[in-house]
Parts: C-alpha cells; structure tokens; sequence
C-alpha cells in the first residue's frame, strides 16, 4: 500500500559534479574524529581518558542529560587527541587506529518479538541512539519519550547528494531489522518515502506506510514529507532517521556489531572524477578525496551537500550523519559591474537578466560567492514559490529574529529544522542567513518551552 | 578601489566607500554559514530590473515634455506622425533641461541623505533608494522648482523611510511620501491648469504682471476637464491617451511602456502579477459602479461629479497616474502587503480607492497616490489576517495532537544500570 505525493513547489539545483554510480573502497584512515558540532545542543562527558586504548563499539563518552545515551568509538584504537575549545568545551575527539581491529560485540536482537524498552536498550548500548533525531528542535531524540510517528525519506533531491537507490542495494536485510525496531518505538507509524520513479529497496519493506514522492528539491527533505503527510503540532514528538543510519543500526541488531560503515558520494565541481567511497564515520576525508583528483587549490570541502552540509577542510573528517561530501570552488574574488550584466551561468530563481530559466536541464558550477551584499528582507513572494510547506517563511523568519516565541510557535517553528530553510537561504535576494536564524530561534524555543 | 575598502575597513566613513565599491564590483564575499551556494540574484539586481522597466517611460517622458511644451503654444499638430512630431531634437532637449535636473536633483539629494544616515548609523547604504529616484521625477509636474524637489525628498526619504529603520523597514513608499509632501505643502504647484505643460505657469505669471509679448498656455489634464465637466472640450483620443501624448505628471502617461514595463517585472518575477492584476480589477469594478449610477440616471448632468463618474470605466487605466502606480508604486514589495493573498486583497483595494477618490476628490481630481499610501498603512493589518488565517488551521489541527506521554517509570531507572 502506498500513497503519492506530488510537491509542485521547490527548485532543483543542478550542479556539476554529481558522483558516477561506481563504488572504490577508500584506504584505511590513519585517524579517525568525532566533531562534537554534529550533535546540536549536546553536553558531552567523556568515558574514557585521553591515551585510553579503545574499541570500535566502546562508549567515548555520554549526554551529560540523558546519561543513557551512549557515544562509541567508530574503530578500536587509541584516543589521541580531545581537542577542546573555548571554556573547555570538547571539540573534536581522535582516534589513532589500529592496525588490527577488536570490536564490542552486543548479543543480537531479534526486534520482532522485543519491547520498545529491550529496543531502545540495545540501540542506547550499541550506539546506534543518536542516529535517531527528533523534531522539534532538530537534536537527537530523547530515549525516555514516544514519538507519535517516525519519518525515513529514501527519496533524494538535495544537489550532488548520494543517490540513496544506489548505495541502499544488497542493504535489504539491515533495513528491515531496523524498521522492524523502529515501529516497536512508536505507537503511530512508520512512515518511509521512495522516489516515485526509483527502485529502492525501501520501497519493498514490511511493516510500514510506504509514500511515493515525486517533485522538485525540497520534496526529498524528510520536513516538507511531514508537513503533507501528518504535520507536527506543539507537544507532538517526531522522531526521523536517514537510511544509511538504518542499515548501521540494522547491522547492530543482526550481528551485535556497531559497523559505523558508509558508502558516500564524492561529488561537486572540484573533483575530476566524482564517485563513491566505501569508507567508516569520522575517517579523514583526504583518504578519498585525492584518489578523485581535484581541480585547483582553491576549493571548499563540505561535509554533506551543498545546501545543509557543514564546512569542512581538506584534513577534515566524515561527518556522524553524513553520505556526502561535496567539493566546489571557493568563490572569494571579486565580479565587475556583477550586479547588472546578464548573466547565464548561475542559478536564479528570477528572470531579472537572469538567464536560468532558459536552461532548465543544464548544470551548473556554482562557487560558495554570495552574489551580493546581506540586505534587509525587501522582496516578498519569493520564498513561498520554492517552499512548500504550509507555513509563511519570511513572517516566520521574521518571529525568529525578533525572537517573539507566541508567533513562533503559532507561525509553525515546531514543524521545521534549519535543513528546511535551505532553499530560501538559496535564492534569498536579500543574503538572510535562514538556517542560522531557524536555529538560533529553535535554541531558544526550547531553552523557553522545551 | 579593493585597497580604498581594506583601507577604510572598520572606519566610520567605511559604508559610503563600501557603497561605491559595490557599484562597481560584487563583492567577495563568500557564504560562512547555511548553504554554501547562493543563486545569482542580490538586491541590487532586483532594483536595476525595475529600472530598467523605467527607463522607456523616462525616455518617453522627456519627448512628451517638449511635445506637450510645443503643442501648447503652436496648436495640436494635424496629420500627427510619431517620428515628425514627437521624436524631434526639440522636443528633446525640452526634456533634457526640465526632466534631467529633475531627476538629477531626486539621486543627489536622495543618495545623500541615504549616505549621511548610513555613516551616522554604521550600516550599508542600501540600494532602496535607485528606484525611488527615478520613480521622483517622474511622478511630480514639469515645471516643479528644483529647491522645492529637494525639499521633499529630504523629507521623503528621512521620515519616509530612514527615521523606520532604513529600506526593508519603511512602512509608506518612500516616492509617494515625497509626492505627497509636495502636495499637500505646495498645493498651487501642483494642481490647476497651469502646471502640467512647461512654461504655462511661468507665462501665466508674466501676463499677470502685464506682459503682452507672450500667449498664455496652458495644459488641463483629462481628469482636469472630466472634474470640471467640460469633457467634451477635450480633443484627445484614446489613441492619445493610450501611447501617453496627452499632459500630465511627466512620466504618468505611456500606458503602453507603462504596460510593457509591467510585463516585463511580471515576466522577471521581480514584481508581483498579483497586484498588479487585482488593481487593474479593482479600478475597472469601480469605474463600472460609476458608469452603473450615471446609467440608472441617479446622477444628472449638473452634478459636479457627472464628468468623471459617467466617464468610461476603462478609460480610467488610460489616463492620469493609475497605471503608472499600479506598475511601478504598488508593487513595492515593502510597503505593500507580503503574503499571496494578502496582495489580491490590497492590489483590489488601490484600484478601487484610486478610481473612487479620483472622483469625489473636489480639489484634484486623481487619487492613485492617496490610495496607495492609504493601503500601505492597512497593508500589515491585511497580512495579519491572512496569516491569522493559516495560524487558526494549526490551532484547528492542534486538537488532534497526539501527546504521548514521557516515561519516567521503572522502565529507564531499569535501562540505566544496563547501561552505565
């Protein structure tokens, strides 16, 4: 059984670079790192001494809040560096990586005939927890709550994202065990999407409300799938998890091993030869970047795609969440008379000279230059063509930055994360930083209601 | 330049250089935070495309000043042929001594002030004030003193717009502000007979003083002669009215251009079809009101009103500012209402005021100006219930949350020493 869904609004980004459907293993990582950034909001308290010799699967540390919820190492080796910020905040942690691996091993469980608590227990002790994130406020799902429903978008319209059909195949098994574990959790649905013209393996599960998708970027972010099929209200809880966090908890419940394995597209302009990697959370993403090549010196690496991703370095790491790595040239020069020539090779959402529209199927190179100045929100309309949820992007942007909670939480804060943003911030005339003020008032929505 | 910016970075004269410097060059900025990749439009691009939609208008408008100039004193040409009447080096310069300084006068004064409010405040100059300034010149009388422009510009774009916050934050349309101002400031300037055709005023002085040597002229607009019912002495024809060959405000009366340049926003999505459709609509349904009252017989033709109310109601596009506002000034995505239906409701409104004051008004007969402003203060209170209206479905939508419960039972205090 399932159900369409058309989205009319958005707008695909077509960019140059995406990765050919050919998977490389990547050579083993020297070091591996987890960046505390990638969890938002969390108080990390470390479990183990800086020196520790550690295995993959062992807890690094834990949610000061929620002391379940566990944090464990990608690979067994020796806890290098704990690299610290501002009032000692942790930011990083590096694990220099044995040659020869000794993993944790967990009893597996099998999810059909289990309770949610025997669930959120293995998952907690396996590691697998953070995977699972909620909304409101886009952080990692609270283990002593009840979602009403759960979300998993297999469907991909993000530019240069890892095209999920692709790298989910022979996943067939890990998925189910997964959602099988999943609906013990949640008393409502389990809600999974599928392109409506692909073939992915999601489409063939058992036990949930399957939803074709069809339509432009933004339709594959599991937000605006929400807001058409069972939008969330104030109180209400919505847990939501990426399907390649599905298969690594499916292996945890299968075989007891916490197997932090990924397949992740190498994509984006500045890479000759953009394709995917076989690789683990938290490697360096030199390991693979320079098997690609890349074009100039110049260039910014971003951990995930272009739009949501976080901004990385050539010696960075994989991100926890992240299927994407993107690399596109840094655009920091300057552009004579930019703001009233023609212009035919970048995205527009207009026709002011803009010459876009005319092209709809070509890609385009895009570099990260901001094409004008941050500017007072002046153009209205504009947003809502590319957004389609139910909801008044700029009043609710505007609530945010004014940081009126009544507006915010009757405009619809409650139903949107940052990610959701991303598309207005893209065309935006006036360069507003949107994911920004969304986070910042989720920050403090949360902080004042919770 | 690039030196002049790093140079002046962090000083107080830094936005007026930065301002000059983004004339010339985007910037090098790059994204820090959100999307890495932006599309290609900023601010400054929106504000050339509108314009450029100007731009015919301005041109038009400078031909038109020395066409109605001439004709005023020669007599309405026979046999009228675009290239030989109207498109002459004469006429021509008419436009480039009267409407230039106009409009040089509006980007001076204008960007001056905008640039001492940018210094005092520490903000960027904002790039509001391109369109304004066009906009100026092309909305008042041919023959309005230059002091007395500048005048209103202070005044428009101080408490039009920056004692608010600067562009983004004004709640009335800078330009109308400042037309107003005239308006209501120096009333005989900028209503009568005299004063949309060059020089009508200037003779009109001279023989009151006992000049013999000149002929006076003058240049009653069609509303001019509809309010005062004298309709049929009027001797344009639609054609007249439609290409804008008639007196008027300088820039007011292309309604071709004016609706090519219409086109061209809505085709550049830069300005909002909404709008301009619905006034358009709004402005029809009150001129067929009007047309209704004259034919039911309930106005007669003594009344004061009887000119402009039995006029056709789709003429009223045609003459006068209508068109000119619905455009260029209504379409202003700041002052005018921000969400989608919001604009149906406040295009409708501007057209239907517009045509309604343009009628009643005793002391001059358009109102385009009025409405517009009087929308913009009622603007917010449109979109507040619109977006009432999306709010109450969430609160309709709330009553089936489902709230589950957190459990805090035996179950996690069981869960935590598995765990830990």
């Amino acid at each position: 059984m399932s159900k369409d869904i058309r989205i009319k609004k958005g707008l695909n980004i077509n960019l140059v670079g995406v990765a050919e459907q050919t998977i490389s293993k990547a050579v083993l990582s020297n070091v591996y790192a987890i960046n505390l950034s990638d969890f938002h909001g969390l108080t990390p308290k470390m479990l183990v001494k800086q020196g520790a010799e550690v295995k993959a699967g062992q807890p690094l540390f834990y949610n000061k809040n929620i002391e379940d919820m566990l944090f464990v190492s990608p690979v067994s080796g020796e806890l290098i560096e704990i690299e610290r910020g501002a009032r000692r905040r942790i930011l990083t942690i590096k694990i220099l990586a044995d040659k020869e691996q000794s993993q944790v091993e967990h009893p597996s469980l099998d999810a059909s005939g289990a309770s949610a608590a025997q669930v959120k227990a293995h998952l907690l002790k396996g590691g697998c927890w953070p995977f699972i994130k909620q909304r409101p406020y886009d952080v990692i799902a609270d283990p002593n709550t009840t979602p009403k429903a759960i979300f998993v978008s297999g469907y991909v319209t993000a530019p240069l994202a890892a095209d999920l059909d692709f790298v989910l195949q022979g996943k067939e098994k890990e998925l189910q065990a997964a959602i099988t574990a999943l609906t013990k959790l949640t008393p409502g649905k389990v809600h999974v999407s599928v392109g409506k013209s692909g073939n992915s393996p999601l489409a063939s599960l058992n036990g949930v409300e399957l939803h074709k998708i069809s339509g432009p970027h933004p339709a594959g972010l599991v937000g605006t799938q929400i807001n058409k099929i069972d939008p969330i209200n104030k109180g209400e809880l919505v847990w939501t998890v990426t399907p390649q966090d599905l298969v690594i908890i499916g292996e945890l419940l299968l075989t007891g091993k916490f197997n932090p394995e990924r397949i992740v597209a190498l994509a984006g302009s500045s890479i000759k030869a953009p394709k995917y990697y076989k690789t683990k959370i938290g490697t360096e993403i030199a390991t693979f970047l320079y098997a690609s090549g890349v074009n100039g010196e110049n260039f910014r690496v971003i951990n995930g795609d272009v739009l949501t991703g976080a901004k990385s370095s050539q010696d960075g790491h994989l991100g926890f969440y992240n299927n994407t790595v993107t690399a596109i040239p840094e655009g920091d020069d300057y552009d004579f008379f930019g703001w009233n020539k023609p212009i035919f090779n970048k995205i527009s959402a207009t026709r002011a000279m803009t010459f876009s529209w005319l092209t709809p199927n070509k890609k385009f190179d895009l570099n990260t230059n901001t094409n004008g100045e941050h500017r007072a929100f002046v153009v209205t309309g504009q947003y809502e063509e590319v957004f389609p949820f139910d909801i008044y992007p700029m009043q609710l942007l505007k609530a945010c930055m004014v940081k009126d909670l009544d507006e915010m939480e009757q405009l619809g804060l409650y139903e949107v994360i940052p990610e959701d943003f991303s598309l207005t911030e893209f065309i935006c005339i006036s360069k507003q930083p949107h994911q920004q003020i969304i986070r910042e008032g989720l920050d403090l929505l949360q902080k004042e209601i919770g | 330049m690039h030196d002049l910016k790093m140079k002046y970075k962090g000083k107080k004269m830094a936005p007026a250089i930065n301002a000059f410097h983004t004339f010339l060059f985007t910037p090098n900025e790059t994204t820090h935070s959100g999307a890495h990749v932006r599309a290609a439009d900023d601010l400054k691009r929106t504000m050339n495309t509108v314009i450029m939609a100007l731009l015919p208008v301005l041109l038009f408008s400078m031909f038109n000043a020395g066409y109605q100039h001439f004709s005023a004193i020669n007599g309405f040409p026979e046999n009228f042929s675009v290239m030989e009447h109207f498109l002459t080096w004469d006429n021509f310069w008419i436009g480039v001594v009267k409407v230039l300084p106009l409009l040089a006068v509006s980007y001076g004064v204008g960007l001056l002030v905008e640039f001492i409010f940018a210094v005092i405040k520490g903000h960027e100059v904002e790039e509001g004030y391109l369109v304004t300034g066009i906009l100026v010149p092309l909305i008042v009388p041919i023959d309005t003193p230059l002091w007395m422009l500048a005048v209103a510009v202070v005044f428009g774009v101080v408490i039009g717009k920056e004692v608010f916050g600067g562009t983004g934050m004004n709640i009335l349309n800078p330009a109308l502000t400042i037309r107003a101002f005239l308006f209501f400031a120096y009333p005989t300037w900028m209503s009568g007979d005299k004063v949309w055709v060059h020089e009508a005023r200037e003779r009109s002085e001279q023989i009151l003083a006992g000049a013999t040597d000149v002929d006076a002229i003058s240049g009653e607009t069609i509303l001019g002669f509809l309010a005062q019912n004298k309709g049929a002495e009027m001797s344009y024809t639609v054609s007249d009215m439609f290409y804008g060959f008639i007196p008027g405000s300088v820039g007011e009366t292309p309604t071709l251009l004016i609706l090519l340049g219409g086109l061209f926003l809505i085709f550049s999505k830069i300005a909002s079809w909404r709008i301009m459709l619905s006034a358009v609509l709004g402005s029809l349904f009150m001129g067929l009101v009007f047309n209704g009252v004259v034919d039911q017989g309930w106005i007669t033709e003594t009344s004061k009103f009887y000119g402009l109310m039995s006029f056709d109601f789709w003429k009223h596009l045609l003459v006068g500012g209508l068109a000119f506002g619905i455009v260029y000034m209504a379409t202003d995505p700041v002052t005018g209402a921000q969400t989608n239906r919001g604009k149906w409701v406040y295009g409708f409104l501007i057209g239907f005021l517009s045509v309604m004051i343009r009628v009643f008004n005793p002391a001059y007969p358009e109102g385009v100006f009025l409405a517009i402003l009087l929308m913009n203060v009622f603007a917010p209170t449109i979109d507040h219930y619109v977006v009432r209206g999306n709010i109450k479905r969430r609160m309709k939508r709330l009553e089936n949350a489902v709230i589950l419960p957190k459990d805090t039972d035996g179950k996690t205090a069981e869960l935590k020493a598995e765990t830990v």
